[in-house]
C-alpha cells in the first residue's frame, strides 16, 4: 500500500476493485465501512456482488477479466469532463498526452459493452472518484491474477495519478497483500531477480555488495519463478526442490501439472507445521513451528514491520524455520551462526536500505513502516510525499485484452476463484479449527439460479465442474452473487480443488497465473453413488 | 484551552473533550462500563457519573463536555453513594455465580462491586430469565448476565459495521438480542467476536474448550499469522498452551479482529502437528531424527550440486514465515547453494 490502514477513516472516496475486502482483509473491510459511515463515497467494481457492494454508492458488476477496460473507461470519462487534476499532471507526471490519446476510444458506451455494465454508472463512478479530495484505490488479486495483471496495476496507477491521488494522506494505490508476510517475503529477496530490498541482480554493484557481506561468490544469473520451476521440474531440469511453508498441491493452478512436476524431482524437502498435500509427496519433511512458538517479524500490507513473539515452547521436536535454515547452512559448510532472530534482523538492516533503521528493539510499540533508512527515522506512513520516487509519475497507457481462455461451445461458462472469510489459503490451519469447519467444510461452486435452472441443477446438488485441465465434484450453491454464466469457486479445499480446473497461462511480466478466469462446463452426476466414490478418489 | 478543577487539581484541556477524557488525561481513574474510546459516547451505564459544582444532578462524565471553570469531584461521598446504588441495582438482577463464571478476574462488575463494597442483592426483585444463545460455534451469549451497556451493539454497528445485533424489548426486559430472537446463527453475524472482546461482563464469552482462570494466564503480544492486515493479538497462555486471543490496541487493527484471528487458533495444539522429521523409506514417510534427516539432505544437496550444478535446485520460501526466515532462505540458496532459483507464493 502507498498509504496506511489508519488513513482509511479520513478518505472521502474509496474505490475497491478486485478485492472482496470484508472477507479477505476483514479488518480493512470494517475500516472501509467505518469511513462510509463517516460520509465517504464508496465505489465497488467486481465480477461478484460481494458483501461490500451493498454499501457502495456505485457498484459495477463487471465481467471477469475486464478490469482494464473499466479503468480506461473511467479515465476516459474523467478527461472528457475535464475533471482530472491539471496542476498535478503538469508538475508531477509525464506522458499524459499519450494517455489521453490512447483513452479516446474507451468511451463509456464501448466499455459498458465489454464489462457488462451501464454507461451512465461508469460516468457517475468516474465523477465521484475524480471529485474526491482524498480518493484511495484498494485492490487485490482480482486485479493481478490475470494474464494482463501487470497492466491492470498500471491502469490503476494511471487513474490515481490522473486525479493527483499519489503522495497524499488517505489516498493512493493500495494493493491488499494476501498472506501475513507476503510483503516481507518480497522485501527479503524471496524473488528470483531481487536481492533483499528489491536490489537488482543485474547490477554488478549490488552483487559486489552482497558478495562482500556474505563472503562468497554469487551467481548473477536470474532465477526461475514458480511456474518456470514447475515447468523445468516436469522437463527433468530441476532435480532438487526445497519448499518451506507452502502448499502448491492446492494453491497453484493446474494441480495435475504441479503433481507431475513434483513427482519428477530427484529430491523434495517440505518444511511445514502439518503434513500438507505437498508434504505428502516429499522425500524429507521437516517439522517447523507455528507463529506462537517463535520470535521474528512480519511486514503487513501497509509496510509495517511488526514483532512476532514466542508465547509457547515448540511442539514435539519441531524447530523454528530460521533455526533449521541456519543449521543446514552450517552443515553445508557456511559457518554463519545466529542466537536469536534479532541478530538476523541486524544483518538485514545493514544490507537493505528500506530496513536500514529497523531493529527489534524499535518495534515493540506499533512497529515501523518502511522505508526507514536510519535509526532516527520514524518510518513512512505514506509514500511519494516529497514527489514521486522516480521523479515524475509516469503514465503508461495500457490496452484491454481478453483473458487467455474464453468460454466457447465446449466450455461455455467462466470460472473465477477466490477466498472466503472462514478459511485461509489451503486450509492447513483453518481446516483444523472445529468452528470454522462447522460453518464451511466442503468445496462448492456458486451458480446464478438462472444458469442452474438452464442446466437442470438444484441448490446443494453435487455436480461435475470440468475444464480442459481437470474435473472435480462439488456442491451447487445457487446465488445471485454471480451473474448468469459466471461461476465462482473458493480454492481452499483439497477435495474438489478449484485449481484442478484453473489455467496456468501467466502474465508475461510478473509471471502471475490467470487464476481469475478460465472456461468450464458443468455436468449433472447421474449415478447417485458416483459422487461419493469420486470425492474419495480425489484424495 | 479550557481550565477546570478535578478533585482539587487544576487541569488544562482542549475544549472538545468530555469530563471523562479530561480526568483520564490527568491520571484520574473513573469507572466505566459502556465507554470505549473508539465509540460515540453513549451514557448508558451511568457508572461514570461525577459531581459538578452548581449542577443539580450527577451527570455522566463520558457524555458531558468540559466547560471553563468547572469544578468536578469524581469520588465525593455523594458520587460514591450513587455508584453503589447503580451497582446494587445491577447486582440485584445479576447471577451471583462468580465462582464458576469464566469472566471472573476480568469482570468490571466484579471489580467495581469489590471497589465499592457492594456484596449482595439488597432489592430481591424480579430477575431476568432468558434462554442462553449458544448457536454460534465460537461464542455464547447469556442475556441474564447482560448489564445493557450496549457496547456489543455499538461495536457491531459502529466499528465492525455488520449490524447483526440490537436491543430488543423495553423497560426491565431490555436486552441485547438478534432480530426476532432468531438466534446468532441465523443473523448476518460474521463471528468476528469483536462484541465478545468488548463485553465488560460475562454475557458474551468465547466457547472455551479449556478451563482456565484469567489470573492464571500470561499475555503475549504478537502479530496474527493469517492475512496481510497484520492485526496485533494478545495470546493468553496457560501452561504452555494458547487458550484465548484478545485483539491488540493501536495500529493497524485498533482492537478489532476477524473470526480467524480471534477464534482460529486451535490448530496450534492440534494432534496433526508434525513433531519429528519424516524421511521416505521404501516409498513411505517414516519418523526420523533430525540428525538422520539432515545427513540425508546434505548428502543429496552435495550430490545434486556436483552432478547437475547449482541451477538444478529450486526453492520456495514462504509468505507465512518471518522476515528473518525469508532472508535466511534466500541466503541459503544464493550464498550456499549458489542459485537464484528462489521464489514464493506472492502470485497465488
Amino acid at each position: 500500500m502507498t498509504n496506511s490502514i489508519r488513513e482509511i477513516e479520513a478518505a472521502d472516496v474509496i474505490f475497491v476493485i478486485g478485492s472482496n475486502t470484508t472477507e479477505n482483509h476483514p479488518v480493512i473491510g470494517a475500516k472501509i465501512r467505518q469511513a462510509k459511515l463517516k460520509g465517504a463515497k464508496l465505489i465497488v467494481a467486481d465480477p461478484r456482488r460481494i458483501d461490500l457492494a451493498k454499501d457502495a454508492d456505485y457498484f459495477l458488476q463487471i465481467k471477469p477479466g475486464t478490469n482494464i477496460a473499466l479503468l480506461n473507461g473511467l479515465m476516459h470519462c474523467i478527461i472528457d469532463e475535464g475533471l482530472q487534476d491539471h496542476e498535478y499532471i503538469r508538475t508531477k507526471t509525464e506522458n499524459f498526452k499519450a494517455l489521453r490519446e490512447q483513452l479516446k476510444e474507451y468511451t463509456p458506451e464501448k466499455v459498458a459493452e465489454i464489462c457488462g455494465v451501464e454507461p451512465e454508472d461508469i460516468r457517475q463512478a468516474a465523477r465521484i472518484y475524480a471529485k474526491g479530495e482524498r480518493a484511495g484505490i484498494f485492490y487485490a488479486m482480482g486485479i493481478t491474477q490475470h494474464t494482463t495483471g501487470t497492466k491492470g496495476v498500471m491502469a490503476i496507477s494511471n487513474l490515481a495519478l490522473l486525479c493527483g491521488n499519489v503522495g497524499k494522506t488517505s489516498a493512493g494505490v493500495n494493493p491488499l497483500r494476501g498472506q501475513n508476510n507476503v510483503q516481507g517475503a518480497c522485501d527479503m529477496g524471496g524473488l528470483p531477480g531481487d536481492l533483499p530490498g528489491y536490489q537488482k541482480l543485474h547490477s554488478a554493484e549490488v552483487i559486489e555488495k552482497f558478495e562482500r557481506a556474505w563472503n562468497v561468490r554469487l551467481s548473477a544469473k536470474p532465477g526461475l519463478t514458480i511456474p518456470e520451476m514447475l515447468d523445468k521440474a516436469e522437463a527433468g531440469l530441476i532435480k532438487f526442490m526445497y519448499i518451506m511453508g507452502e502448499n502448491p498441491m492446492v494453491s497453484d493452478p493446474d494441480i495435475q501439472h504441479v503433481q507431475k512436476a513434483l513427482e519428477k524431482l530427484d529430491f523434495l524437502i517440505v518444511q511445514d507445521i502439518f503434513l500438507s498435500e505437498t508434504a505428502a509427496l516429499a522425500d524429507v519433511v521437516l517439522p517447523a513451528v507455528s507463529f506462537a512458538e517463535k520470535d521474528g517479524t512480519f511486514t503487513n500490507t501497509e509496510r509495517r514491520v511488526q514483532l512476532v513473539r514466542r508465547a509457547i515452547q515448540p511442539i514435539g521436536q519441531a524447530k523454528a524455520d530460521w533455526k533449521i535454515l541456519m543449521e543446514l547452512m552450517n552443515l553445508m559448510g557456511y559457518p554463519n551462526t545466529y542466537h536469536h532472530p534479532e541478530e538476523i534482523m541486524n544483518e538485514i538492516s545493514s544490507l537493505t536500505p528500506q530496513y536500514g533503521g529497523i531493529s527489534h528493539d524499535r518495534l515493540s510499540l506499533e512497529g515501523i513502516q518502511w522505508p526507514c533508512p536510519t535509526k532516527e527515522h520514524p518510518g513512512t506512513p505514506y509514500l511519494h510525499k516529497d514527489g514521486i520516487a522516480r521523479g515524475l509519475g509516469l503514465f503508461v497507457p495500457v490496452e484491454y485484452e481478453a483473458s487467455a481462455e474464453l468460454p466457447d461451445g465446449d466450455y461455455p461458462l467462466v470460472l473465477t476463484t477466490g477466498r472466503i472469510l472462514y478459511h485461509y489459503h489451503t486450509r492447513t490451519m483453518t481446516g483444523r479449527v472445529e468452528g470454522l469447519n462447522q460453518i464451511s467444510n466442503e468445496a462448492y461452486v456458486e451458480i446464478n439460479p438462472i444458469t442452474a435452472e438452464k442446466f437442470g441443477m438444484r441448490n446443494q446438488e453435487s455436480i461435475y465442474v470440468i475444464s480442459r485441465r481437470g474435473k472435480v465434484t462439488v456442491k451447487v450453491y445457487t446465488t445471485k452473487t454471480v451473474e448468469e454464466n459466471v461461476l465462482f469457486m473458493p480454492f481452499h479445499f483439497a477435495e474438489g480443488a478449484a485449481n484442478h480446473l484453473t489455467n496456468r497461462a501467466i502474465d508475461n511480466i510478473a509471471k502471475i497465473p490467470e487464476l481469475k478466469v478460465c472456461a468450464v462446463r458443468i455436468e449433472k452426476i447421474d449415478d447417485p453413488f458416483k459422487d461419493e466414490k469420486l470425492s474419495f478418489g480425489d484424495l | 484551552m479550557i481550565s477546570l478543577t478535578i478533585n482539587g487539581q487544576k487541569i488544562l484541556t482542549e475544549h472538545n473533550k468530555t469530563i471523562l477524557e479530561a480526568a483520564e488525561a490527568a491520571g484520574i481513574s473513573v469507572p466505566t462500563f459502556c465507554n470505549d474510546k473508539r465509540l460515540i459516547p453513549h451514557g448508558a451505564c451511568r457508572i461514570c457519573l461525577v459531581e459538578v459544582e452548581g449542577v443539580k444532578n450527577l451527570p455522566a462524565s463520558c457524555t458531558t463536555p468540559v466547560a471553563e471553570g468547572m469544578v468536578i469531584r469524581t469520588h465525593s461521598e455523594r458520587v460514591v453513594q450513587a455508584r453503589r446504588e447503580i451497582l446494587s441495582l445491577l447486582l440485584s438482577n445479576h447471577p451471583l455465580d462468580c465462582l464458576t463464571c469464566e469472566k471472573s478476574g476480568k469482570c468490571k462488575l466484579q471489580d467495581y462491586c469489590y471497589e465499592y463494597d457492594v456484596k449482595e442483592d439488597i432489592y430481591g426483585g424480579e430477575k431476568y430469565n432468558f434462554p442462553i444463545d449458544a448457536s454460534n460455534p465460537f461464542y455464547q451469549y447469556d442475556p441474564n448476565k447482560c448489564i445493557v451497556c450496549e457496547k456489543c451493539v455499538r461495536v457491531c454497528n459502529e466499528l465492525q459495521c455488520t449490524g447483526a445485533i440490537g436491543l430488543n424489548e423495553r423497560g426491565f426486559l431490555t436486552h441485547m438480542g438478534t432480530p426476532f430472537e432468531m438466534g446468532m446463527k441465523h443473523t448476518n453475524c460474521v463471528s468476528c467476536g469483536n462484541c465478545v472482546s468488548a463485553c465488560p461482563v460475562g454475557a458474551l464469552l468465547p466457547k472455551n474448550k479449556e478451563k482456565y482462570r484469567l489470573w492464571q494466564v500470561a499475555t503475549v503480544k504478537t502479530t496474527c499469522a493469517y492475512c496481510g492486515v497484520g492485526c496485533q493479538l494478545e495470546l493468553h497462555v496457560k501452561e504452555d498452551r494458547v487458550v484465548a486471543i484478545q485483539p491488540g490496541e493501536g495500529s493497524p487493527n485498533d482492537g478489532l479482529l476477524c473470526v480467524k484471528g480471534k477464534f482460529g487458533y486451535s490448530f496450534i495444539h492440534h494432534n496433526d502437528r508434525l513433531k519429528t522429521p519424516l524421511v521416505r523409506k521404501n516409498g513411505e514417510l517414516r519418523e526420523a531424527s533430525w540428525k538422520e534427516a539432515y545427513e540425508l539432505i546434505v548428502e543429496k544437496m552435495q550430490q545434486t550440486k556436483a552432478t547437475y550444478g547449482a541451477d538444478a535446485f529450486a526453492g520456495l520460501t514462504s509468505a507465512r514465515c518471518t522476515n528473518e526466515e525469508n532472508y535466511l532462505f534466500q541466503k541459503l540458496f544464493r550464498a550456499v547453494i549458489g542459485t537464484n532459483n528462489v521464489d514464493h507464493c506472492a502470485r497465488l
